[in-house]
């Protein structure tokens, strides 16, 4: 009785230390955001000027019925998306390019992207504006474009956005999905080049499936990354673009809790943003369950 | 099997203590309620805004702060100069955390009602009354330090802005300066017209001490005062006229919505120095930048006309102001620096050696005599400038960007004048109403 005991605790004494850990860094964080959600909580309640009082579902109540909060969520969707779906294919196309050059290319492209990996945001945006500037930049005197203002328009500014976006992610991808394709067997690439197969039937019937634990992996990182992005919204489009046209909801959440120091009806926006990835992470997984893939 | 029931009280125990850990872990909130200590003497902490020359002001300072030691036996000072981007979050920081904030500070005058509202700082009505210099502090300046018919603080200096124009460009073009709204908005686009790589008059989206002289000039005001409160007046009929003015400024025809939309006031400022603007909205503040510039000698500064030959365009009365915090236990003391550190003879030096103007009408007139260059700048508060609405919502309404939204939203064209005004009024409301 006593050994079966011990043996049915010991697990939880090894997890301890990273549990209590995890519980002061993820858990209680995310227990304070819920609660100054439900709860009126501005600079001056911070201060003490007021009490701080319960709300209850006041300030998601105000979220939900204030109109720009869901224009702003779909675009945030719709861009997040986007995002994804470009650093994954070009961290893909990428990948498999290095796989199929020679040393001193390879040597070269990993460099490059290794470099705008290491950019910091907001000088990677920096030099973005720089490089599209109308009046000074590069890009507009290459293309013969003129003095034509990227900012200005709603798709205009959100994809100068997404260049940069994917620019500075898909170095995460191509690497994490190049040392995949490392790991699969020589042997299974030949038997399927002496089966015929072209390259893109090899990558989609012989690749991928193997990839698929990187993939799921990379995409999860990608859709949770893109869709906090703050730092190239922020910076590119001057804290949200004309008329607060390229506002996302991290920016949204920011201007609302730091900038209008409305802590309360920050929170509530991330509490919502945790919900909706959480939501969008384990249907993913879930889906890949279905297909009888363990992960 | 009594194994489920150990379990139970296993985790019972620590449960309870999560339980209560979490109930004592509510967010947290100071206890900034007025220091009952009035000490005489011991240290008094100051926080002045680091400005981008900052030696003339510390010089000032060190000045007024060793007379001020030498009359109060006992007392010293420690003046810290804090950067003005990280201000705000400095400043929350100290209303947050008593123990190490400050006793006197420098803050922006729009920021009194909301600092008034997070209990931040002292009523000082009845020294202000007494106070015999007081008697002359301009209008406008009292009123960017009263909230609610109490003062909380002393008028540092004001900054107010006004027309910038290139001589040249009017001299070679042989236009004359304008002398109505109307003439402004024909001037600028017939220079754009002639020399279509100068913006007429550089006007911004986001500029909203720039946009405001307009409304005022036409009778409209941003928000009026009603009942404890108020309610945005900004979608009346005489602010949609001057919302019209400004915003008809934008376009191909003197400043392309392309740019402009996007442009603060710094960004107008940046322009005319750099040359590439033919007229720009800027302040007395702005004066160095433009000597540093490409449009040195060859431009003049003359009040922003208004709707009739002659008026002058109300503009807004920006500036900072010295405060006391309601935390400080040296409460007289500090009462007494503040009134030495906005004192008659600190801003007649403050204005020689940083170029700030001074709040008292008569050290005004008088250093406006000495320096011809700010003429029109003390012209322009002597026609009666205007301040932004003594509301803590105010606070909620910049950081909110209603205004430059609504600029925005008009000349790019989502929206006409009456739509965009509209719904910065309803958004206006709702942050007034929010505030109570």
């Amino acid at each position: 009785m006593r050994s079966v005991h011990g043996a049915r605790w010991t697990p939880w004494l090894y997890l301890a230390p990273a549990l209590v850990l995890l519980g002061g860094l993820l858990v209680y964080p995310i227990y304070q955001l819920g609660l100054i959600s439900f709860l009126e909580y501005t600079q001056a309640q911070v201060s003490g000027g007021e009490p701080t009082t319960f709300q209850g579902l006041a300030n998601y109540q105000h979220l939900f019925s204030d109109s720009q909060f869901w224009q702003v969520l779909l675009a945030t969707v719709l861009f997040a998306a986007a995002c994804v779906v470009s650093t994954l294919l070009v961290g893909c196309a990428l990948a498999v390019l290095l796989t199929r050059v020679r040393a001193v290319p390879r040597l070269a492209l990993m460099l490059a992207a290794l470099g705008a990996w290491a950019t910091p945001a907001i000088t990677g945006s920096t030099v973005w504006m720089f490089l599209f500037d109308p009046d000074f930049g590069p890009v507009n005197k290459t293309l013969g474009l003129g003095d034509f203002s990227w900012t200005y328009g709603r798709y205009s500014a959100f994809a100068l956005v997404l260049l940069e976006v994917v620019w500075c992610s898909f170095p995460f991808v191509m690497v994490t999905v190049y040392a995949g394709i490392r790991a699969i067997p020589g042997e299974v690439l030949e038997a399927a080049s002496l089966d015929g197969a072209s390259q893109w039937r090899t990558w989609r019937s012989v690749m991928a499936p193997m990839l698929r634990p990187i993939l799921v992996v990379v995409t999860i990182q990608s859709i949770i990354w893109d869709f906090k992005v703050f730092t190239q919204i922020y910076v590119m489009t001057n804290g949200g673009g004309i008329a607060g046209q390229n506002l996302v909801l991290n920016v949204y959440a920011y201007q609302k809790a730091f900038a209008g120091s409305e802590y309360s009806l920050g929170s509530a926006i991330g509490v919502v943003m945790l919900v909706i990835l959480l939501a969008v992470t384990l249907v993913y997984l879930r889906l890949m369950r279905r297909e009888g893939r363990e992960l | 099997m009594n194994h489920p029931r150990t379990f139970a009280a296993r985790t019972a125990v620590p449960l309870a203590a999560l339980v209560l850990a979490a109930t004592a872990c509510a967010p947290g909130t100071s206890d900034n309620s007025g220091s009952a200590d009035d000490e005489k003497s011991g240290t008094l902490r100051v926080w002045l805004f680091q400005e981008v020359n900052n030696a003339p002001k510390k010089q000032v300072v060190d000045e007024t702060v060793t007379a001020f030691e030498k009359a109060h036996d006992g007392a010293k000072v420690k003046v810290e100069y804090i950067p003005v981007e990280t201000r705000a979050e400095k400043i929350k920081a100290a209303f947050n955390d008593p123990k190490s904030a400050p006793d006197v500070i420098e803050y922006g005058n729009t920021d009194t009602a909301g600092y008034v509202k997070d209990g931040g700082l002292a009523d000082v009505t009845k020294e202000f009354a007494a106070w015999d210099e007081a008697a002359q502090t301009d209008p406008t300046a009292k009123q960017s330090v009263t909230v609610d018919g109490k003062v909380y603080g002393a008028p540092y200096f004001v900054g107010v802005r006004a027309l910038y124009y290139r001589t040249d460009v009017f001299e070679q073009l042989g236009v004359d300066v304008p002398k109505t709204q109307a003439e402004l908005v024909a001037t600028a686009r017939k220079i754009h017209k002639v020399r279509p790589e100068l913006y007429g008059l550089a006007v911004g989206g986001a500029y909203t001490y720039g946009a405001m002289p307009f409304i005022w000039a036409n009778g409209g005001e941003l928000a009026d005062e009603k009942g404890d409160g108020y309610v945005s007046a900004i979608d009346s009929p005489a602010a949609r006229k001057g919302i019209k003015a400004y915003t008809s400024l934008f376009g191909d025809t003197n400043c392309p919505a392309a740019k402009c939309a996007a442009m603060g006031g710094n960004d107008t400022v940046t322009a005319f120095a750099a040359g590439k603007a033919a007229m720009a909205i800027g302040g007395d503040f702005s004066h160095q930048a433009m000597e540093d510039g490409k449009v040195k000698g060859k431009y003049a500064v003359v009040p922003l006309p208004g709707v009739k030959a002659g008026e002058i365009a109300p503009a807004f009365a920006g500036g900072n102001n010295i405060g006391v915090l309601r935390s400080t236990s040296h409460r007289t003391l500090a009462v007494d620096l503040m009134k030495q550190l906005a004192g008659k003879d600190t801003q007649r030096e403050l204005f020689a050696g940083m170029g700030f103007l001074p709040t008292y009408t008569d050290v005004r007139d008088e250093v406006a005599k000495k320096e011809p260059f700010v003429a029109p700048f003390v012209k322009t508060l002597g026609a009666g400038a205007k301040f932004v609405p003594a509301s803590p919502a105010w606070a909620k309404i910049d950081a909110s960007l209603v205004l430059p939204t609504m600029f925005q939203e008009i000349v790019s064209g989502r929206k006409d004048v009456k739509a965009a005004s509209g719904d910065a009024a309803r958004k206006m409301d709702d942050a007034f109403g929010a505030a109570g």
